[in-house]
């Protein structure tokens, strides 16, 4: 039986070890004759899912290094995972190109500022950041955060400050960003699910 | 999702209408292929476009964006009149022999208790009668003209297929072709799925749509079945959990209303938003509100919260309206907001109306923008020629944009558009200094805390007290949050049949919200999703894909909400002995002792078939509701055009001129005035999304740049020609709003359209371009859409507006 190279790899990536492959009657003899290992062999697998649609695919992510402390681990390939009920490894043309949203130029690095006027973008700290924002919020909060309306009844709520809230985050973030921001007395929140 | 995605499979008709799922959830439409190839299933696509969906269809039907109502409520009139209804699901599952309020009236396209001022109802005239015995009042024969079927049987005689084609512009065969096929599934034993997404919502009709869908599937007794429901195919991957711990101000986790100023304390907060049962014998879920809201509580203040101080109720904000994005906005160009966060949001190119958006964000002080790219939102104030025309100089706002992680980088659950809750892992850092989400909001939060601390400042006992329970402060584990948003026993829980009996020691965490408690001894962050990290740990984690029952339930992969039912309503699966309608698809049964089958019951396990509990629990009435007195605007959906028509009258009541669009929709001062005209923009203009692309992200991903590189518009081949565009002119396309110029796709997949007489064109635009990414610079399509939202969930009219279009 003739098979090439990247049928084999497919073969073998689906976790059948090589001597599985001899056993199943053929030979991969122009596979077995390539110097260069099969890249994704020595990769770590990670079970994800894709961040677009609400069919939330399974996918598997490999990544170099074998997650020990030392071992910078880097994204290298991303495929649907076979195992979820729902996708069953199929990946559609925005979940295929994955690799390339992880790796796009367009990735923000560092945090940012851009002064009032200002035409560009400076970079700070993340500690600077994080001081001069919650600087403006409690500032706006003290002064316009209302305890009593107009009858006397207690509503404690803070109506110049909002919030959009991501549904690409996880359940995690969405709930602690939710107990956070009531915690403040915001109310000027939403997310795209409306939109 | 009411149903899931791989029990698409199950169904006999799948009907796409008001969606694209071959192209915007290609994997999940997987299982429409699947359900044509093995069960022989029939696909029906009902669009404005002949979609990829359509291609694959066994019929397709054309239908103006705007008209669903319209198209829909002629399919109530054609299953009424035609008596292809489920009788004794009718009869027996819904609200069809409820006795309504006899001043209740419909007159002239408008419901009673109109207020043309406030352009709102009041629902006085809504209601049920009520008997002595404190239940409503049921005619079980169906026959009382002041009956939910009779009204329902009246409202939609007036929607005959002559008048449904000549507003839909549907011909009047296509149309009568797409009721048979919907009618056949009216047997006991064969069902529909319906499957839509922001076709039906992006509407100021858009709740609406959807509720004539929920009227259709009760009539057809596809509630609850297997291969049925109601199927939103939701947006992004976790559009569905955000949804679900509601990041809105109007509600608090799990769908909990937020107390408004009428709340005065928790008492009457608590007594209004605990409903008592409408009919004798039924479970009324939402009785048990305080458990949830007290187990709230408790997750976020903790020992804080006590019965001495109404469990902390005073420091929750009482909200004084609307807080919606299109209100927020709105508050923000009024000059009422300083302060702004954009968490991987990014409102300047997907909320309507673009140039309101940019003008109302350079009237802030300081705005934040956390997310894992370069989002055309936080470079609002920064020129890019006539995609963006802003003078940097003049604006004011202080802009911060801090580097969020992707998905590949972070550890935690998404919940899927089926419900179903699933965990995932981490593969590796993101670049440079980028943090991720939870971790950016805590660290932000205790930088806050730390002032108050310090400094002092408005009602610091909130923030003080909150519930911190984390081993590192800055960096909360997404472990340590499920398990909170999960629940646990504070003190122990008794057993209420047995009160020596603890069912789960103090410490524990709860097996579901069965076991919540309102005296302050449990916890729960989010109690539809109670359970999920029980004592057994981490169940979204959970990876078994055994599908023992061949329906798709794999009940062990990961963990549907509520209790890990995948199918909600499967009481409405069987009969009213417990025998399934369709053995062949059990999804659960009466054994003669206990529910059970295939999922995990949607009633009351030992709840008998002779006691009569009615198997839509989570309404008071026990059943489903063909009248609906709870939405804005009105009980039974009617047609309304779009705010911007071709048409001058409303085809349903022409004498009335306050009926030509929603009457209760809310409409700002300021955009009433820019809603075009049909004599100046005279095509009915739709947006949409393209397979390749997925909203504004993909557009910095590089693949996907290059397989749809460049913004285009779509238009079909008799306005091309009347307009003397061919394939490939740039073009430009106006609203009263302003303009974009793309290239023309000239195409036979739109149709022109017969309405009320008259040749209708329609202009589709594909909304994924921008100023910032990879593909070409484009223009951002929600400079034309109009400023203005359903009535009942503010969600903005994408779907239907009108443009003028010429060739540059």
């Amino acid at each position: 039986m003739q098979i090439t190279r990247r049928q084999f790899f497919k073969v073998c990536g689906a976790g059948l070890s090589g001597s599985s492959i001899a056993l199943m009657g053929f030979s991969p003899t122009s596979a077995l004759a390539e110097v260069r290992t099969y890249k994704l062999a020595h990769a770590t697998e990670t079970r994800n899912m894709c961040p677009y649609c609400s069919v939330s695919c399974g996918v598997l992510i490999y990544t170099t290094g074998d997650k020990s402390k030392n071992a910078k681990a880097d994204v290298i390939h991303i495929e649907g995972d076979p195992d979820n009920p729902v996708n069953r490894g199929t990946l559609c043309p925005k979940g295929a190109a994955l690799l390339d949203m992880v790796k796009s130029p367009s990735r923000l690095k560092y945090p940012e500022v851009r002064e009032a006027g200002s035409n560009e973008w400076k970079r700070i700290s993340w500690d600077d950041a994080l001081n001069r924002i919650a600087t403006h919020m409690k500032k706006d909060r003290d002064a316009n955060f209302i305890e009593k309306n107009a009858a006397g009844v207690t509503v404690n709520r803070w109506p110049s400050f909002g919030f959009l809230a991501s549904s690409a985050c996880n359940n995690e973030t969405g709930y602690i960003t939710h107990k956070v921001l009531r915690s403040l007395g915001a109310v000027a929140f939403d997310t795209q699910a409306r939109i | 999702m009411t149903n899931h995605w791989v029990d698409i499979k199950n169904a006999d008709l799948v009907l796409i209408m008001g969606g694209n799922a071959a192209e915007a959830h290609p994997c999940g439409f997987k299982w429409v292929i699947e359900a044509k190839k093995d069960r022989k299933a029939k696909l029906v696509v009902v669009d404005p476009r002949f979609t990829r969906s359509a291609a694959v269809a066994d019929y397709y039907a054309p239908v103006r964006a705007g008209a669903d109502i319209a198209f829909l409520g002629g399919v109530v009139n054609y299953l009424l009149t035609n008596d292809k209804i489920h009788h004794d699901y009718v009869k027996n599952y819904s609200n069809a022999g409820f006795l309504i309020n006899p001043d209740f009236k419909f007159e002239d396209g408008i419901f009673s208790g109109y207020n043309a001022e406030k352009r709102n109802y009041g629902k006085d005239t809504w209601g049920y009668q009520m008997g002595k015995d404190g239940f409503v009042m049921v005619d079980p024969t169906l026959q009382d003209p002041n009956c939910a079927f009779q009204l329902l049987k009246k409202h939609y005689s007036r929607y005959t297929p002559d008048l449904v084609s000549k507003v839909s512009g549907t011909p009047k065969d296509q149309f009568l072709k797409v009721c048979e096929y919907i009618a056949e599934t009216a047997a006991a034993n064969k069902t529909m799925t319906i499957l839509y997404a922001l076709g039906w919502t992006q509407h100021s009709v858009g709740s609406q749509n959807i509720r004539t869908m929920a009227i259709i599937q009760t009539l057809l007794g596809n509630m609850g079945m297997a291969g049925g429901g109601i199927n939103a195919l939701r947006g992004h991957a976790n559009v569905q959990g955000i949804t679900d711990m509601c990041l809105f101000g109007a509600n608090l986790p799990g769908y909990i209303a937020s107390p408004t100023e009428a709340d005065v304390d928790r008492k009457t907060y608590v007594e209004k938003r605990t409903p008592k049962p409408l009919r004798p014998n039924q479970m009324n879920f939402p009785q048990n509100f305080p458990k949830w809201f007290t187990s709230l509580q408790k997750a976020w203040y903790g020992n804080a919260a006590k019965p001495e101080n109404d469990f902390a109720y005073e420091w929750l904000p009482k909200i004084d309206g609307a807080y919606d994005t299109l209100a927020i906005f709105e508050k923000m160009h009024q000059g009422k907001m300083n302060g702004f966060v954009c968490q991987g949001f990014n409102p300047l190119a997907s909320v309507s109306h673009k140039k309101k958006v940019g003008d109302a964000l350079a009237k802030l002080k300081y705005m934040v923008v956390i997310d894992p790219l370069i989002t055309d939102t936080s470079e609002f104030w920064k020129a890019h020629g006539e995609f963006n025309e802003v003078d940097a100089t003049k604006v004011q706002t202080e802009v911060f944009r801090l580097p969020a992680n992707l998905f590949a980088e972070d550890t935690g659950s998404f919940t899927n558009s089926g419900r179903v809750i699933q965990w995932h892992w981490k593969a590796a850092d993101g670049p440079g200094e980028s943090k991720g989400d939870v971790e950016i909001i805590a660290a932000l939060f205790q930088k806050l805390k730390a002032m108050y601390a310090k400094d002092g400042g408005k009602l610091p006992e909130p923030i003080m007290n909150l519930t911190w329970p984390h081993r590192i402060a800055d960096k909360p584990s997404p472990a340590e949050l499920l398990m909170e948003i999960s629940g646990k026993a504070l003190a122990d829980v008794f057993d209420p049949k047995d009160k020596t009996k603890v069912i789960v020691k103090a410490g524990e965490q709860v097996a579901g919200f069965a076991q919540l408690r309102d005296d302050g001894s449990t916890s729960c962050g989010n109690w539809i999703y109670s359970g999920c990290w029980s004592q057994a740990g981490n169940l979204t984690a959970r990876r078994d894909n055994a599908d023992p029952s061949g329906l798709g339930q794999t009940l062990l992969w990961g963990f549907a909400w509520p209790a890990n039912r995948r199918i909600i309503y499967n009481r409405a699966s069987c009969d009213m002995d417990g025998k399934p309608w369709d053995p062949k698809r059990t999804v659960i049964r009466w054994t003669g002792t206990a529910w059970a089958g295939n999922d995990v019951p949607d009633m009351r396990p030992d709840a008998a078939p002779a006691e009569g509990v009615m198997p839509f629990i989570m309404t008071p009435e026990g059943v489903a509701r063909l009248f609906a007195p709870g939405m804005a605007d009105g009980p039974f959906p009617e047609h309304y055009e779009p705010f911007e028509t071709p048409l001058d009258k409303n085809p349903f009541s022409p004498g009335n001129p306050k009926a030509l669009n929603n009457p209760a929709a809310r409409v700002y001062k300021g955009d009433m005035e820019v809603f075009g005209k049909a004599k100046d923009f005279p095509y009915v203009c739709t947006t949409y999304r393209l397979v390749e692309h997925f909203h504004f992200w993909s557009k910095h991903v590089r693949i996907n740049a290059v397989l749809q590189p460049e913004q285009f518009v779509e238009i079909g081949e008799e306005l091309a020609k009347e307009k003397g565009i061919a394939n490939g002119d740039r073009v430009k396309v106006k609203s009263n709003r302003g303009f974009i110029k793309a290239v023309a796709v000239v195409t036979k997949r739109i149709p022109t359209l017969m309405v009320d007489g008259k040749k209708t064109h329609t202009v589709g635009i594909p909304i994924h371009w921008g100023f910032k990414g990879l593909t070409k610079p484009g223009f951002i399509t929600n400079t034309l859409t109009p400023y203005v939202g359903d009535a009942n969930s503010q969600t903005p009219e994408y779907k239907a507006f009108l443009v003028n279009i010429e060739k540059i």
